[in-house]
């Protein structure tokens, strides 16, 4: 017991702890936090009607961003295979650092599903046994399941690993090996099941074609894994961790191949919709060219199309992928293009036209744009505390007492 | 949160003749001893889901739901919980040669129903289409008409509200089973244990359900305290709402409002497990058809033709 509360004590002085630029990003960090909380407390007094969310339009900008981390959450995925299958060194590792980036991500998606709720007192009504969780009929509540599940799997594996090495042991492969192996698939089926959430409502045809979740599992594997590159040249940048160059090329020609295949499939898509032309091609035409002269996303849906083939041609020539202008440039390119399709141009054309043909043009009013605003900050304000506890023990600066023979 | 809910019983009523009222009687609410109303609070937040209570349990729960909306709108409420009646399957007609469109049964059913005045909640919705195009290609469906006089020369028009689905796929996708079929083919939802996530809203295909994006507001003067739990009682800011066939009148024996109120008589109401009902006539003798029957929803409302 003594031990724990030590242990706990010196953790919390090595997280509190740190340069004049650590403190500076956490003000800055908090900053956004605070402008985020006071625009959720209007809205949860107010209600919903401080977004621009209506009848027509019921799902809007938190939704989007929690479709888009799912996504960032699953591409974790994306280092535990070369890394514990393959055996590739260089990623093996920072492979912890992908899955506290998961950990991450889910609490993210968890609290957009939270600010997105008109009763979110009454959360414990989905839970089993204490509540009447409609499983397994609701795809939302399998969703529950699977996110908390994903949350947990790398919660246990990240965590083990960190406190065998600050005991400064070496942690058992053989242990942890099944659910490493299970957290494959589970990245997988996270988002399957967000995919399917939408895929399964035949009262919107924009989200009821098949190409749905493979379209969501080839552009999660463009964005997630992007936003990694970036934020692992910032830790080696700023601790004294050392990541291989090799890793961060690898993970580059891994996206290549994603972004090849979002962009077929988007073809396939493309195509089928607009040869065939039926009634159900409304959703995609207002997307790109507008419908009865409502644009709002036209420009937006161009602007996500044209980063993503930028990109897709940049991580394709490995001369450009392994110089890191290029390389960052094609990230940046690649994450807002994913996070214009996956997010608004995937949640709203479910929606435009209504099922009764209405056109409602849904643009985020600045409670939305705040509050999403502040999650991103706590999500980035998570990130960091969580690596602040990290990178120490991998770097051997942080070192836990135990008492002999209690292990 | 907790303050979230204690906000919404103590709330003032909103006509504008009742404000200073209402300030009174808000402020005479807080008297309230503390332990009294924490006690009444933490009932409200642990309420069960409506089929898990049992009688007793669902006598407190009307008794203290009674007391909240007294003391809310400052009228005496009457929620009644009368279940289906066996041998019952409730079925909507529509004749669409006789609807004139002109929106005595939206708020017909607005005021029947206690929906928010401010903001405006509706549950029918009346389209108007052009005579002599597509037929019914909703897309080319106009709801924002506002002509001198009804009917315009040259369109039809064509009510939609809750389809009443034997297949209701807002009742599958519901995560907290807050929404769901009676016995009489009703579609209902507990409004205390909707979480208010619209994935319901999302799955409809007949864009019935409406959300209460702020506090309802309705004057004290235009209330209808004859209610049911499932139906038209006062609904809280966050949650879904949608037509539900009127329960509290159907199952007294007695016609929706909009059925009621319809001028010309299109509207037609009945129990389709009797043959001799006049639904079942509508039915067997009219060109009927319902709504996306391509999506297998099965819906208990029929459109026809008399003429």
């Amino acid at each position: 017991m003594y031990a724990l509360v030590r242990n706990f004590f010196t953790a919390l002085r090595h997280i509190a702890r740190g340069g004049k630029w650590y403190y500076i990003w956490l003000a800055f960090l908090s900053f956004f936090i605070v402008v985020g909380a006071v625009a959720y407390i209007r809205q949860l007094h107010t209600g919903l009607i401080l977004t621009a969310m209506r009848d027509q339009v019921s799902w809007g900008f938190y939704i989007s961003n929690f479709t888009f981390l799912v996504g960032v959450a699953a591409a974790a995925v994306l280092l535990v295979v070369p890394a514990y299958v393959y055996h590739f060194k260089p990623i093996k590792e920072i492979v912890l650092f992908g899955e506290l980036l998961a950990i991450t991500a889910i609490i993210m998606c968890i609290l957009f599903i939270m600010v997105d709720m008109g009763r979110p007192e009454r959360v414990w009504h989905l839970l089993p046994i204490v509540g009447t969780m409609n499983f397994p009929s609701s795809l939302l509540a399998w969703d529950v399941v699977v996110l908390n599940g994903y949350l947990a799997i790398n919660f246990l594996i990240s965590f083990y690993v960190l406190y065998k090495m600050s005991h400064s042991k070496e942690y058992s492969i053989q242990l942890i090996k099944p659910l490493i192996m299970i957290s494959i698939p589970w990245a997988i089926s996270i988002h399957t099941v967000t995919a399917f959430l939408y895929n399964g409502l035949s009262a919107r045809p924009f989200w009821n074609a098949s190409i749905l979740a493979p379209r969501f599992i080839a552009s999660a594997l463009c964005s997630g894994p992007a936003l990694m590159i970036l934020i692992f040249q910032i830790i080696r940048k700023v601790s004294k961790i050392e990541i291989d160059n090799r890793a961060l090329f690898k993970i580059a020609e891994l996206i290549a191949y994603a972004i090849g295949l979002n962009l077929f499939l988007f073809g396939a898509e493309f195509f089928k919709e607009f040869y065939s032309g039926s009634i159900h091609l409304a959703p995609m035409e207002y997307l790109y060219f507008g419908l009865k002269g409502k644009t709002t996303l036209v420009p937006w849906m161009w602007a996500a199309l044209l980063f993503n083939i930028t990109a897709f041609l940049i991580f394709l020539s490995p001369r450009a992928r392994e110089n890191f202008l290029t390389l960052n440039i094609g990230c940046v390119l690649v994450i807002i293009g994913v996070f214009i399709e996956k997010g608004m141009g995937l949640v709203i054309p479910g929606f435009v036209p209504g099922v009764l043909g209405e056109i409602y043009e849904y643009s985020p009013t600045w409670t939305e744009k705040s509050v999403t605003l502040g999650i991103w900050a706590a999500g980035a304000m998570i990130y960091t505390l969580l690596l602040k506890f990290a990178v120490p023990i991998y770097t051997g600066e942080l070192r836990f007492i135990s008492k002999p023979g209690t292990e | 949160m907790p303050k979230e809910i204690k906000g919404h019983s103590l709330s003032r009523p909103i006509s504008r003749r009742g404000f200073l009222k209402g300030t009174a009687l808000g402020l005479a609410s807080t008297a309230v001893p503390f332990a009294k109303a924490d006690a009444s609070f933490w009932d409200a937040y642990f309420q069960k889901h409506f089929r898990e209570m049992n009688e007793d349990e669902l006598r407190e729960v009307i008794k203290r739901l009674e007391k909240e909306y007294a003391e809310e709108y400052d009228t005496k409420f009457n929620i009644k919980t009368t279940k289906a009646m066996p041998g019952t399957l409730f079925g909507y007609g529509l004749d669409l040669s006789r609807c004139i469109g002109c929106r005595r049964c939206v708020y017909a059913c607005v005021r029947e129903n206690n929906q928010s005045r401010d903001p405006q909640i509706h549950w029918i919705t009346v389209l108007r289409f052009k005579k002599g195009e597509k037929w019914i290609d909703l897309e080319e469906s106009e709801k924002y008409y506002y002509p001198e006089a009804v009917p315009e020369e040259g369109y039809f028009y064509m009510p939609v509200q809750c389809q009443q689905c034997e297949n209701p796929p807002c009742v599958r996708v519901c995560p907290t089973q807050a929404t769901w079929k009676e016995p009489d083919g009703i579609v209902v939802i507990d409004y205390n244990w909707c979480i208010g996530c619209r994935y319901c809203m999302a799955s409809c295909p007949y864009g019935a359900r409406r959300f209460n994006l702020a506090k309802p507001r309705i004057r004290k003067e235009e209330l209808n305290p004859e209610s049911h739990y499932l139906g038209n009682r006062p609904r809280y800011k966050g949650v879904v709402e949608k037509c539900i066939f009127c329960v509290q009148r159907t199952r007294a024996g007695r016609y929706p409002a909009c059925v009621e109120i319809c001028p010309v008589g299109a509207r037609k109401f009945g129990n389709l497990l009797d043959p001799k009902s006049e639904i079942r006539y509508c039915i067997e003798n009219k060109r009927v058809f319902r709504l996306k029957e391509d999506l297998n929803t099965y819906p208990k409302f029929y459109y026809f033709f008399a003429t």
